[in-house]
């Protein structure tokens, strides 16, 4: 089956690429651009391993098609450092241990900054609802929710 | 080797809290997991999978698949050796070669939903999905058997006709499903039970979940024509992938190298073969690099949940608080292959307990499941779940508080335990003092709520574990590791090498070694790594600096027996003792003073001391939905020596978690033709940020003496209380005894129900 010609935007840099019809953003992401930080855990939009931005709106990679990314804006968790500084939430992420396997933390960090871009300051509460499509596995979430919490201050004071 | 005593005092890195040497890398999405590497002319493999619960495979005929355009191979059973029986130790459980090779390729039969019968490598996964649509089995259809108890019956379908239950005197006459029967125990229990003024009994249930790691099995082989394979899995253990997948196909091991990716969770589940041994037979035959995934469905289907059980218990106590016998008896499941975590479960039953009389009988039953898997504390949580509900049910009965009923039976130094051995140092009697002194055991509680606690027991492991300390030319140290970082373990093995050598942790990278790299490690698994790896680091740590101290000694033109090494530097003794000379200066000069400086330590690891736990909990009970809210959790653990607290926190928080999820929501739900209806993360509902309040934790530290840091495991111990400490907590809340996992709203409404007496 023909290829389609996509063109879009990816953490900033126009990007384009060739893709089947049947391929989802995820796929092309990991598998025609190598930016394999976004991650399949399920395929089926409920673990968020792979949310990632588009046109700024928080979605899991795996539900929307490489097609419909045409014309439009990607960011990733590897546009999320700008040069060697960590974002907040990265930083964070790191001071307080929420992170144990990892595989879940690239979907946790853009779900989360998608959070603090509306909510500057969220109660815990809302923090864990606005997570909830984040599946962790290892951590029990107690140390990610902190480590939001946290972030949200340093980015309001910043 | 000689282990000297443990080293508490003085310590300025172990026990801190610093950055992970990791992080960076997995904050960023740079980290490579299982499915992230990318070769060229690299093919895609997919594995055609049962849809029968048990079925005789009549034939297989893959001839249209095989001249499908872009499928480069097609494998079938027939690619893979056919092994006898023969079974080896794997840490906390057995494997038996047979049936590994018929798990991960069925042969004769289909013994689940989901096993694998088949498998092609193509040019695109779209090629290969066709591909396998292509493959004609013709199946036999078989009656199927899912229930423990009903496939212990005489007239259950049969899973293996050669299978005869070991441990059973004399042989049985006839096979069946009950695979083997293991017993523990001392004293005379009817005589304990005669001195009991009060007897609790009950049967309990338990629904087989799963680890439920984010990271589905991936792996990408890559076999050359003159034999040579190369191997990239997510895994807890590359060696043990390598000893496995070379019986598989039979191989040399040196002809294999495995690499262990970057793992995305595994608590247990990630130490056996599933797509490894068809990737590299599917690239043997095409001769191209094989990638290979599953998908979350496959994961349910087709990799090891840990055991659904039943399970019967009977302690008698007298009215002022001493148990005077304990009885239980457990089925556990093992799937389609024999090797359920019965035995571990039946050792773990009793274990915090200090009894006379006790008796534990297990029976391990193969059921038309998937072969089960570990899953953190393989066993432990199951029957512990049945004993410390009656515990705290007998408890109430005597009018005592179930924390200071469990203190005066409470295992401690010396303690027989039931599977024979005398404990040495445990920290059981801590966690429970904790736990009465901790402000969460005296805050008020409202109506429909109710606060549950539990204790649990887990051995942890040691076992094979090389490790290599190579000091650089500026001073640095590249430390090679042999145990996949599946939680942080880099950061606590860095710790305890740089407090070791003295130096700054930043001074120590970590690197997990490939299989050529360094001798042959045991898995990631037992909670063994800090302690395991962490003996080793340390003995390779001393290693070098033995060399450190000769290397000065040159320099200084003494004997090395004059030199000591303080907080990083070599220090002449005696006159001149102001001379020094730092790690750095002497990895400077080393080509002048005898060549590389490398440490090396080769072990295996004795005397990881049990780690114990004692779990509160507040939960809130909707009479209308019957719906379960926690709405307070408190973790306290002994920890031995937590090298990184945060770390540590983080295990018992995540395993908490988990047992929050095993004892409301997770189960495995099977249609009447035993096809698995819940196979995603919508259904199977693992919890989520929203379900779960902060977890608490209380790290008790009573040293283990046969560590260099007092170290012993914490990984597992933290599922073992909960699921006992959610249901005592519904039942403080409802008045009504839960014995079934999970207690989901339809199961806990019934019972509300049924005392309402409607």
């Amino acid at each position: 089956m023909a290829k389609q010609h996509v063109t879009t935007t990816v953490n900033g840099d126009t990007v384009e690429f060739l893709c089947g019809t049947e391929q989802t953003l995820l796929d092309v992401l990991r598998d025609e651009l190598y930016l394999t930080g976004s991650k399949e855990g399920c395929g089926s939009g409920d673990c968020g391993a792979c949310s990632v931005m588009l046109d700024g709106r928080l979605v899991c990679a795996c539900l929307v098609l490489g097609a419909e990314a045409q014309g439009r804006s990607v960011e990733t968790i590897e546009g999320m450092a700008k040069g060697d500084e960590l974002h907040p939430l990265q930083q964070k992420f790191l001071e307080h241990a929420a992170l144990q396997c990892g595989i879940c933390t690239p979907g946790f960090l853009i779900a989360a900054k998608a959070l603090l871009a509306k909510k500057p300051n969220p109660t815990e509460t809302e923090v864990r609802y606005w997570l909830a499509g984040n599946l962790c596995r290892c951590t029990g979430y107690d140390k990610i929710v902190r480590a939001v919490m946290d972030a949200a201050v340093v980015m309001r004071t910043a | 080797m000689t282990v000297p005593g443990v080293t508490q005092k003085n310590l300025k890195i172990v026990g801190t809290r610093p950055l992970r040497p990791d992080g960076v890398d997995k904050v960023t999405g740079r980290a490579k997991f299982g499915a992230d590497i990318h070769v060229p002319n690299m093919l895609i493999g997919r594995v055609l999978r049962s849809p029968h619960a048990h079925a005789r495979i009549k034939s297989i005929d893959v001839s249209k698949a095989q001249a499908l355009k872009g499928v480069k191979a097609v494998i079938t059973c027939a690619d893979l050796c056919d092994l006898p029986s023969e079974f080896i130790p794997a840490g906390e459980m057995m494997v038996n070669f047979k049936d590994m090779t018929r798990n991960v390729m069925a042969r004769e039969k289909a013994l689940y939903e989901g096993h694998a019968v088949a498998a092609v490598a193509a040019v695109s996964d779209a090629v290969a999905a066709h591909a396998l649509a292509l493959i004609d089995v013709q199946y036999e259809v078989l009656p199927h058997v899912m229930d423990v108890s009903k496939a212990m019956e005489p007239d259950a379908p049969l899973l293996h006709d050669d299978m005869y239950t070991i441990g059973v005197e004399p042989k049985p006459a006839m096979p069946s499903n009950i695979a083997k029967r293991v017993e523990f125990g001392f004293g005379d229990l009817e005589a304990g039970f005669a001195k009991a003024d009060v007897i609790v009994e009950r049967e309990f249930t338990t629904k087989p979940v799963h680890q439920g790691y984010i990271e589905p099995h991936a792996c990408l082989a890559s076999v050359s024509e003159d034999g040579k394979a190369e191997l990239w899995c997510t895994t807890q253990g590359q060696f043990i992938v390598r000893a496995f997948c070379a019986k598989l196909l039979g191989m040399e091991v040196s002809n294999l190298r495995v690499t262990a990716s970057e793992i995305g969770g595994g608590f247990g589940g990630k130490t056996v073969v599933y797509l490894e041994p068809l990737a590299l037979a599917l690239s043997r035959k095409a001769c191209q690099p094989v990638k290979m995934t599953m998908s979350r469905t496959e994961v349910f289907r087709a990799s090891g949940p840990t055991s659904g059980a039943k399970i019967w218990v009977k302690v008698g106590a007298t009215k002022d608080g001493r148990i005077t016998a304990a009885e239980a008896l457990l089925k556990y499941q093992a799937g389609a292959f024999q090797g359920s975590p019965v035995q571990p479960g039946a050792m773990c039953a009793f274990a915090p307990y200090d009894l006379e009389n006790v008796r534990i009988v297990g029976f391990d039953v193969v059921v038309n499941r998937p072969k089960v898997a570990a899953y953190r504390a393989p066993g432990g949580p199951i029957s512990e779940f049945a004993v410390e509900g009656v515990i705290d049910e007998i408890a109430k009965k005597i009018g005592m508080d179930p924390v200071e009923f469990r203190l005066k039976n409470a295992a401690k130094e010396g303690t027989r335990a039931p599977y024979g051995p005398k404990l040495g140092p445990i920290g059981l009697v801590e966690t429970l003092q904790a736990a009465k002194a901790h402000a969460h055991y005296r805050a008020p509680l409202k109506a429909n709520q109710g606060r549950g606690v539990a204790s649990g027991f887990w051995f942890n492991i040691g076992g094979e574990t090389c490790a290599t300390l190579n000091v650089g030319e500026d001073g640095s140290v590249a430390m090679v590791l042999g145990t996949p970082d599946i939680g942080g373990s880099r950061a606590s093995l860095s710790m305890m090498a740089a407090e070791e050598l003295g130096i700054p942790m930043e001074q120590v990278h970590a690197i997990i070694g490939d299989t050529s790299s360094l001798g042959f490690n045991f898995l990631t698994g037992g909670s063994r790594v800090t302690f395991s790896s962490g003996m080793a680091v340390v003995e390779a740590a001393r290693d070098v600096i033995k060399q450190l101290r000769s290397r000065a000694a040159k320099i200084w033109e003494v004997s090395a027996e004059e030199v000591e090494w303080v907080e990083g530097r070599a220090r002449l003794l005696g006159e001149g003792k102001d001379k020094s000379l730092s790690l750095a200066d002497l990895a400077k000069t080393a080509g002048k003073t005898g060549g590389p400086i490398v440490g090396n330590a080769a072990i295996n690891a004795t005397g990881a001391g049990p780690s114990l736990a004692t779990h509160l909990v507040d939960v809130e009970v909707d009479p209308e939905t019957g719906k379960v809210t926690i709405l307070r959790y408190t973790a306290i653990q002994d920890a031995g020596k937590a090298v990184h607290p945060s770390y540590v926190e983080g295990q018992m928080q995540g395993g908490a978690v988990q047992g929050i999820g095993w004892a409301l929501n997770e189960e495995y739900i099977y249609d009447d033709k035993g096809r698995l209806e819940n196979p995603g993360f919508l259904d199977y509902r693992i919890p989520v940020c929203s379900d779960v309040p902060m977890i608490d934790t209380v790290i008790v530290e009573v040293p283990n003496p046969r560590h260099p840091y007092g170290v012993r495991g914490v990984g597992e111990t933290p599922i073992v209380p909960p699921m006992a400490a959610i249901a005592n907590a519904v039942s403080n809340a409802t008045g009504y005894r839960f014995t079934d996992l999970p207690m989901s709203p339809p199961r806990v409404l019934a019972a509300i129900d049924s005392q309402r007496g409607g």
